[in-house]
């Protein structure tokens, strides 16, 4: 909340968030191991965008890396056209596990970020009703997490994130642990919520079908070492069908691509 | 389209006990009962038989009776409330110090190698074998008491803690970094809650060493208190006296740990979704 309200046209070329040549190198035991290999990357504002491909290509790392959460081996990320030093309120980060704070109920996970922000109380009460309402929880208020169902765990991860209004929402496989069916509705949930709220969204998933059906673009990763191998537009008519054929057709194109770098 | 999802009524904080469970209690219960009466009618008879004169060997009942006794004149409560007093103070200063103590050890590789290393070693002394130390320093009186339940129940608190601390999710502490938690308020905000459930397993055993340490060293002073009247039993030849202030020692002991830390424990470990 400290930081600088949105300077976007700075000197960050109309671009919100940019990944400027990330690679990232782990060294274990005299053993070295190429997780990331440079990535590029620019993000406008309100863009939904997907990170896909296969488990261990580095696309978790590298929003991680974005986060502030892990440091990159090389390159950069600059937020708003600065370059960024560790985690911070204009990025925010969700996880598979929703990662609620249990000893917390409902609202007061909502309103962890507002403290930390030294946000007063009253206005704290006020906004962390506000998002209970707007990811549907409005009666849970003073549950804990051991009695949320995981579809619920995941909204209020949602509110918690949105409570501190960052410009960008980082989210790693955030449904990959919910059942198809919960799945498919925490989908239209959260597209209605990014459309209400204009935030950026980068997603990481390993589901084609969930990147198809989220993303504005999809940058398909390949397997380690970790590289953009394309980028797809998605520009089919919101909300979509998963039974739409030009939708079916997109899912196939991507698959292609990825089945193409397994060989 | 989440309105099925809503419109269930939340779920209270006390969900019933699963039934499992409470079918698994009652034949402990019975069992239990079972087993004591079947207990006592043996020490009965075995103490009827004249083996050993009743001095040294009484009836259960013989027990019953030196404890109600005892409790009528108030010689057991008084002197259950002065060693309750005494442990209420050790134990307190015990987290007094544990607990930043843990949480610094958990956190810093450096004092967990150092210091650390001499935590876990005095853990090992029973903490009876400082008595000698502390009278030299103290004389013997209270404080040398008090420093001998401190000592009982400073390492397992500290040690519980600094294991709490170094296990803490790792997801927790990057949720609350991402959300703007910084410093100060990653500890006691997030690490600490986090280690709850372990740090009170320490709290717990620090309870169990530091009530052990102080009958230890009541038996040694002469004061009322509750070590001090089993000494008392030796020296009238009442081994009545000295059973049914054991009897006490245990209830107090047991009853310290069902009605504090086992409710406790289920609550945390309950809400910490540890149980599922």
């Amino acid at each position: 909340m400290s930081q600088a309200p949105l300077q976007m046209h700075a000197a960050s070329d109309g671009y919100l968030l940019q990944v400027v040549g990330v690679g990232k190198v782990f060294r274990n035991a005299g053993q070295v191991i190429e997780a990331l290999r440079p990535i590029n990357m620019d993000v406008k504002a309100g863009e939904f965008i997907c990170l896909l491909g296969p488990s261990g290509c580095g696309k978790s790392t590298l929003l991680n890396i974005i986060a502030g959460l892990e440091t990159s081996s090389s390159g950069e990320v600059l937020s708003n056209g600065h370059a960024i030093s560790g985690p911070g309120s204009d990025r925010v980060m969700l996880f598979q596990d929703a990662a609620l704070f249990p000893w917390l109920d409902v609202q007061h996970n909502i309103a962890f970020g507002l403290r930390q922000a030294g946000c007063p109380a009253a206005k704290r009460d006020a906004i962390t009703k506000q998002m209970i309402s707007l990811v549907n929880l409005t009666g849970f208020e003073r549950n804990y997490t051991y009695q949320l169902s995981g579809g619920m765990r995941q909204r209020v991860a949602i509110a918690r994130a949105l409570a501190i209004n960052p410009s960008i929402l980082l989210m790693d496989e955030p449904f990959a642990a919910l059942d198809a069916l919960t799945r498919d509705r925490m989908h239209i949930e959260l597209e209605s919520i990014w459309s209400a709220t204009n935030k950026t969204i980068l997603f990481v998933t390993h589901n084609v079908r969930e990147a198809v059906a989220l993303g504005d673009r999809v940058f398909v990763f390949s397997a380690r070492p970790g590289r953009i191998l394309q980028e797809f537009r998605i520009t089919l008519p919101r909300p979509r069908m998963l039974e739409d054929h030009a939708l079916v057709d997109c899912t196939s194109e991507i698959m292609a691509v990825l089945r193409q770098d397994e060989r | 389209m989440t309105t099925q999802e809503v419109s269930q009524p939340p779920p209270t904080l006390q969900s019933e006990p699963r039934p499992d469970v409470v079918h698994w209690s009652n034949a402990t219960w019975a069992r239990q009962v079972g087993f004591y009466l079947a207990l006592f009618m043996l020490w009965e008879g075995v103490a009827l038989s004249g083996i050993w004169p009743e001095y040294l060997f009484p009836t259960p009942i013989d027990v019953f009776l030196a404890l109600l006794s005892g409790i009528r004149k108030g010689l057991f409560i008084q002197g259950a409330l002065v060693s309750l007093s005494r442990i209420a103070i050790g134990y307190g200063i015990s987290l007094f110090v544990g607990l930043p103590l843990g949480l610094i050890l958990g956190r810093s590789r450096l004092l967990h190698d150092t210091v650390g290393s001499l935590v876990v070693g005095l853990q090992t002394l029973p903490s009876v074998c400082w008595l000698p130390l502390v009278v030299l320093w103290f004389g013997l009186n209270d404080q040398a008491i008090i420093a001998v339940v401190v000592l009982g129940a400073l390492f397992s608190i500290t040690i519980g803690v600094e294991t709490g601390v170094r296990n803490t999710p790792p997801i927790y502490i990057h949720a609350a970094q991402t959300l703007g938690a910084r410093h100060f308020a990653l500890y006691y905000q997030v690490i600490l809650p986090a280690a709850l459930p372990t740090v009170l397993g320490g709290l717990k055993q620090g309870w169990a060493f530091a009530w052990r340490s102080l009958m230890a060293g009541e038996l040694l002073y002469f004061t009322l208190s509750l070590g001090n009247l089993l000494q008392t039993g030796r020296d009238l030849n009442d081994a009545a006296l000295v059973m049914a202030v054991m009897a006490m020692i245990i209830v107090i002991g047991t009853s310290v740990d069902r009605l504090v830390f086992h409710p406790l424990e289920r609550h945390v470990r309950q809400r910490w979704g540890l149980d599922q």
